[in-house]
């Protein structure tokens, strides 16, 4: 068995783990939803005792529904659970008295089937580490010089920049873990099943040390603006419901009670989004380099070129949105929106229908 | 936050979240404008932020076509492709310029609105911010309480009010703020501002965008782009004539072109031999190149590689094709050499099937002319044609098919070396003739059709080497080298507005702007107590934590008094209202 085989055996064992972790988190989407609807029974009931509508700001007790579950949700530790609190505290001044029962975010208690699919993450995460590490070692260069090696690391990429938020962010993140296991598992799927091509040595034209430094950039800021894009879809379900909510009809409930509020979700979205954004300028400015050295021009509007740089515009334009009177909120979750489907449009179409020099038919 | 408190409002566009929603007063006035007032109005709306963002989408998109349609910059020959294949569609395209996408006027209009825009915004703001450096830190606001992570202490007791206001001025001073000293009803407070780099790196930031356009708008126009191909053994001499085709700027001047001496001494190309899947693939070519200066004896060796440049005399040489370059030598009936050179073959695939055309204009009966397929590795498919299986030289054959004629070379009209107009020639071997192709190998001669004479595919093997002759065929054909030779003045500046871009970037989106306020409240039942909060000015979102941690170091850890008993503990960002 080559290195490459066993790096192929361990992308398919990560895919395997990564649907594990998919379905896990989708049973735990389908729990939350459960959740909200008990909580919002239970909330029909308490709704009396609930003394004022001061009372909402800080505490989960808000809720009062959520009361019941309340003392196990804060006793999980870690990354507690209690939505409500981060939430509020974001705006402390001017929440008040608006957020009723309804509109409150849920605390929603332990989850196993959560926790089964963040450490199904981890070990799918392992495994394709040491896929992408093993095809680096097989080809004796670093793992991204072709449409397989890019969707091999890019997806690896995605996976741990989800990780590593969850350790950093003061949020609980762990929501989005169906939406980001399925994003790889497909992207995964695709490339093992179209792109794959056994290691071959680079030509000419990639021989550089850029090579190593704006494809990965250019992978990691994928990471991060793929993250945005989850948060943003969500920010916009979000939203939905909670002008529902507002506009006093009775609201569905589902799984978005359990999860921060729109206003919440924007912010982390802006927050991963401009780490993708400075991630993706540096792409830009590190391939027009590049470009200098290789085709003897930094700027020559090639596809490839165009489309980075359309991307770059477009999240330029979802920063300054986020500024903008009347375009905060959900117009820039389009834009984010908008922003990550060129990204997969550049990845995907532009790499294989288009003409281009990033082609690399030899020199 | 009122808009008078608050000069850094000022600095923002209009409609930027920060600034106050515009007063109705306003907007009911506006009907009454003069000229003046509409062009103001007009100036307003195009520096707003809604306009900058509309403009940032705009171009976005005024982008797509351009990669979509081939390009005359990029891809000419697409483009000539393209009018093939769409005879009427394509003329429609032309007319919106859709060739020349990123030159046409749609879509100039965009980007110069954009950076017009762009100006109309810096300047007011960095106005606004050079005031807002000078300018004291804004009034402490009357009621603390309604701000961002407001939180209290009690008074240490050995301490004044104004003692422990004066502490947390040295503190916040410490911690990077500006700090201004306030007393209003008898109750002191400090004042402090810290993260004016924040709009700095902004201004930067946008700044350096504008550095961009306008070096490679007029930096550009100084620099030059050459075209020359050189053969093994060869040499070219940094001159306007001696480029095959010649790109110069707007404003650039022939006389600045430093007439140094590049002779290519050697170009290797590696192939991979090894790996079953990638036979043949490219590992590497290395063009070895003496540079000689203009009043120089001594000339300095040096190397082009693809992404590996050579920088000379100003200009960059950089390789950016290769291929054989056949020697052909023609006599004619009476054993006259009347044509000799290495002709360049132009590669037509990855193992290097390549065509070229030989031109004899005089020395026969009637001007000759010759296409020929050069297969460096040559196998005979099943058809009977042949190809190249490898694109270096193992079994390399030449196949020549012979026109005799006019080779419309006479009436001035320039035409391309690389192809032959036989319209005007009758063919001599190959095709529909019955007569055979001449075929080649390196170190053979055949005799041309109709006894015109002979032709010969030299062995360029350098002595001392295995040749032809003893079955080895490695070096028997020169290899070209075609180089682009640019000159670029603007590359290096805007290099550095590419590192300002970053760095404002950096700055602007990672250091936090923000206020803070220590003020010494007096209750009404006659206490003092300590009254922290803080303001964000723009994203920040570790503003309630570093509220929290400065009333912990200043005033103490957070008491655990008041009707909160059920606040989560533990939490300094949070609170404790
Ligand atoms: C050439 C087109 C432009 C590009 C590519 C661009 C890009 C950006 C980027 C990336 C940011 C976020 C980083 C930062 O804060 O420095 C930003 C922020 C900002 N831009 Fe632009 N910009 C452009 C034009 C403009 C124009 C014309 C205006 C004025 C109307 C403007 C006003 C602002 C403001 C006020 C911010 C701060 C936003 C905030 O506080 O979050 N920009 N711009």
């Amino acid at each position: 068995m080559t290195l490459d085989d066993i790096s192929i055996t361990l992308v398919y064992s990560a895919m395997a783990v990564y649907a594990i972790a998919f379905i896990a988190y989708a049973i735990d989407l389908a729990r939350r939803s459960a959740a909200a609807t008990k909580a919002a029974d239970a909330a029909a009931d308490a709704v009396t005792p609930v003394p004022t509508a001061r009372a909402g700001v800080g505490t989960p007790a808000t809720v009062g529904a959520a009361a019941a579950e309340r003392g196990s949700a804060s006793s999980v530790g870690g990354p507690a659970p209690t939505t409500a609190g981060p939430a509020a505290s974001v705006r402390p001044a001017q929440d008040g008295a608006g957020r009723g029962v309804d509109g409150a975010s849920i605390a929603y208690g332990r989850s196993p089937s959560l926790r089964v699919g963040v450490a199904m993450t981890v070990l799918a995460w392992a495994l394709h580490l040491a896929a992408d590490i093993t095809r680096g070692l097989a080809a004796g260069r670093v793992p991204w010089a072709n449409m397989y090696e890019f969707a091999l690391t890019g997806t690896l990429v995605i996976t741990t920049v989800y990780l590593l938020v969850l350790v950093v962010s003061k949020h609980d993140l762990r929501f989005l873990g169906t939406f980001i296991t399925g994003l790889v598992l497909v992207l995964l799927g695709i490339a093992t099943v179209n792109f794959y091509v056994s290691v071959v040595p680079l030509p000419p034209a990639l021989q550089s040390a850029w090579l190593v430094i704006h494809v990965f950039v250019a992978t990691s800021a994928v990471g991060f603006l793929a993250l945005g894009f989850a948060l943003s879809v969500v920010q916009l379900m979000q939203a939905r419901r909670e002008s529902i909510v507002a506009s006093a009809k009775a609201a569905k409930r589902s799984f978005l009670a359990t999860l921060p509020d729109s206003a919440t979700l924007e912010n982390l979205a802006y927050r991963v989004i401009i780490i993708g954004f400075i991630l993706w300028t540096f792409t830009l400015m590190a391939g027009a380099i590049w470009a200098e050295a290789a085709w003897g021009r930094y700027w020559g509007w090639d596809t490839k070129e165009v489309w980075t740089f359309i991307i770059w515009v477009v999240y330029a334009g979802y920063i300054h949105a986020r500024a903008t009177r009347g375009w905060r909120g959900s117009r820039s979750a389009w834009l984010a929106i908008i922003g990550f489907s060129t990204v997969l449009f550049n990845f995907t179409v532009v790499n294989l229908f288009f003409k281009g020099l990033h082609a690399y038919s030899g020199l | 936050m009122s808009p008078r408190s608050d000069p850094g409002a000022l600095s923002r566009p209009d409609d930027h979240i920060d600034s106050p929603e515009p007063s109705v007063e306003a907007s009911v006035t506006q009907p009454k404008l003069g000229v003046v007032g509409w062009l103001r109005f007009a100036w307003r709306q195009l520096t707003s932020m809604r306009t900058a963002l509309l403009l940032l989408l705009l171009l976005a998109i005024a982008a797509v076509p351009g990669s979509l349609v081939p390009q005359r910059s990029s891809d000419p020959n697409g483009v000539t492709q393209y009018f093939a294949d769409n005879p009427n569609l394509a003329p429609v395209l032309d007319g919106f310029q859709m060739f020349d996408v990123y030159t046409s006027a749609w879509f100039s209009a965009v980007y110069l609105l954009l950076f017009v825009s762009l100006i109309g915004c810096i300047i007011p703001r960095t106005k606004h911010h050079f005031d807002a450096l000078r300018a004291r830190p804004p009034r402490t606001p009357a009621r603390l309480a309604r701000l961002a992570g407001y939180t209290e202490r009690a008074l240490p007791e050995t301490e004044t009010p104004d003692a422990a206001i004066d502490r947390a001025a040295a503190d916040l001073k410490r911690a990077g703020y500006r700090v201004e000293r306030y007393e209003l009803r008898g109750e002191p407070s400090v004042s402090a501002e810290r993260g004016y780099l924040r709009e700095t790196g902004n201004l930067v930031f946008h700044s350096a965008l504008l550095g961009v356009l306008v070096t490679v708008a007029i930096g550009g126009g100084f620099g030059f782009a050459g075209q020359r191909v050189v053969v093994e053994g060869q040499s070219f001499v940094n001159t306007l004539a001696a480029y095959d085709s010649f790109n110069p700027g707007r404003f650039f001047d022939d006389a600045t072109l430093d007439p140094y001496k590049l002779e290519l001494t050697d170009l290797d190309a590696v192939y991979e031999t090894q790996n079953q899947e990638a036979l043949g693939q490219p590992v590497d070519f290395t063009a070895t190149v003496e540079i000689t200066a203009r009043d120089a004896d001594e000339a300095v060796e040096g190397e082009v590689k693809v992404n590996h440049p050579l920088r000379a005399h100003g200009t960059d040489v950089y390789l950016l094709g290769n291929g054989y370059a056949p020697t052909i030598t023609v006599e004619n009936a009476e054993g006259e050499v009347v044509f000799t050179d290495a002709i360049p073959f132009l590669p037509q695939d990855a193992n290097l099937t390549s065509i070229g055309v030989v031109k004899v204009p005089d020395g026969m009966p009637e001007q000759l002319g010759m296409i020929g397929f050069l297969y460096p590795t040559q196998t005979t498919l099943d058809s009977g044609a042949y190809a190249s299986t490898y694109p270096d030289l193992v079994y390399p054959v030449l196949t020549l098919n012979v026109y005799a004629g006019d080779l419309g070379i006479d009436g001035g009209t320039p035409t391309s070396v690389y192809t032959l107009d036989p319209s005007t020639m009758e063919q001599l071997t190959g095709g529909d003739t019955g007569v055979d192709s001449i075929e080649l190998m390196p170190g053979e001669t055949q005799d041309l059709p109709n006894g015109l004479g002979t032709v010969t595919f030299e062995d360029a093997t350098p002595e001392g080497l295995p040749n032809a002759a003893d079955g080895d065929y490695s070096h028997s054909v020169d290899r070209f080298a075609s180089f682009d030779i640019h000159r670029d003045p603007s590359q290096g500046w805007v290099l550095v507005f590419a590192i300002l871009i970053i760095a404002g970037l950096l700055v602007s989106l990672f250091i936090p702007r923000r206020r803070m306020w220590v003020k010494a409240a007096k209750r009404a039942d006659g206490t003092v107590v300590l009254e922290y909060a803080g303001l964000a000015r723009g994203e920040d979102p570790g503003l309630d934590d570093a509220v929290g941690s400065f009333a912990d170091r200043h005033g103490g850890a957070a008491p655990h008094v008041g009707s909160e008993a059920s606040e989560s503990a533990g939490d300094p960002a949070k609170p404790t209202t």
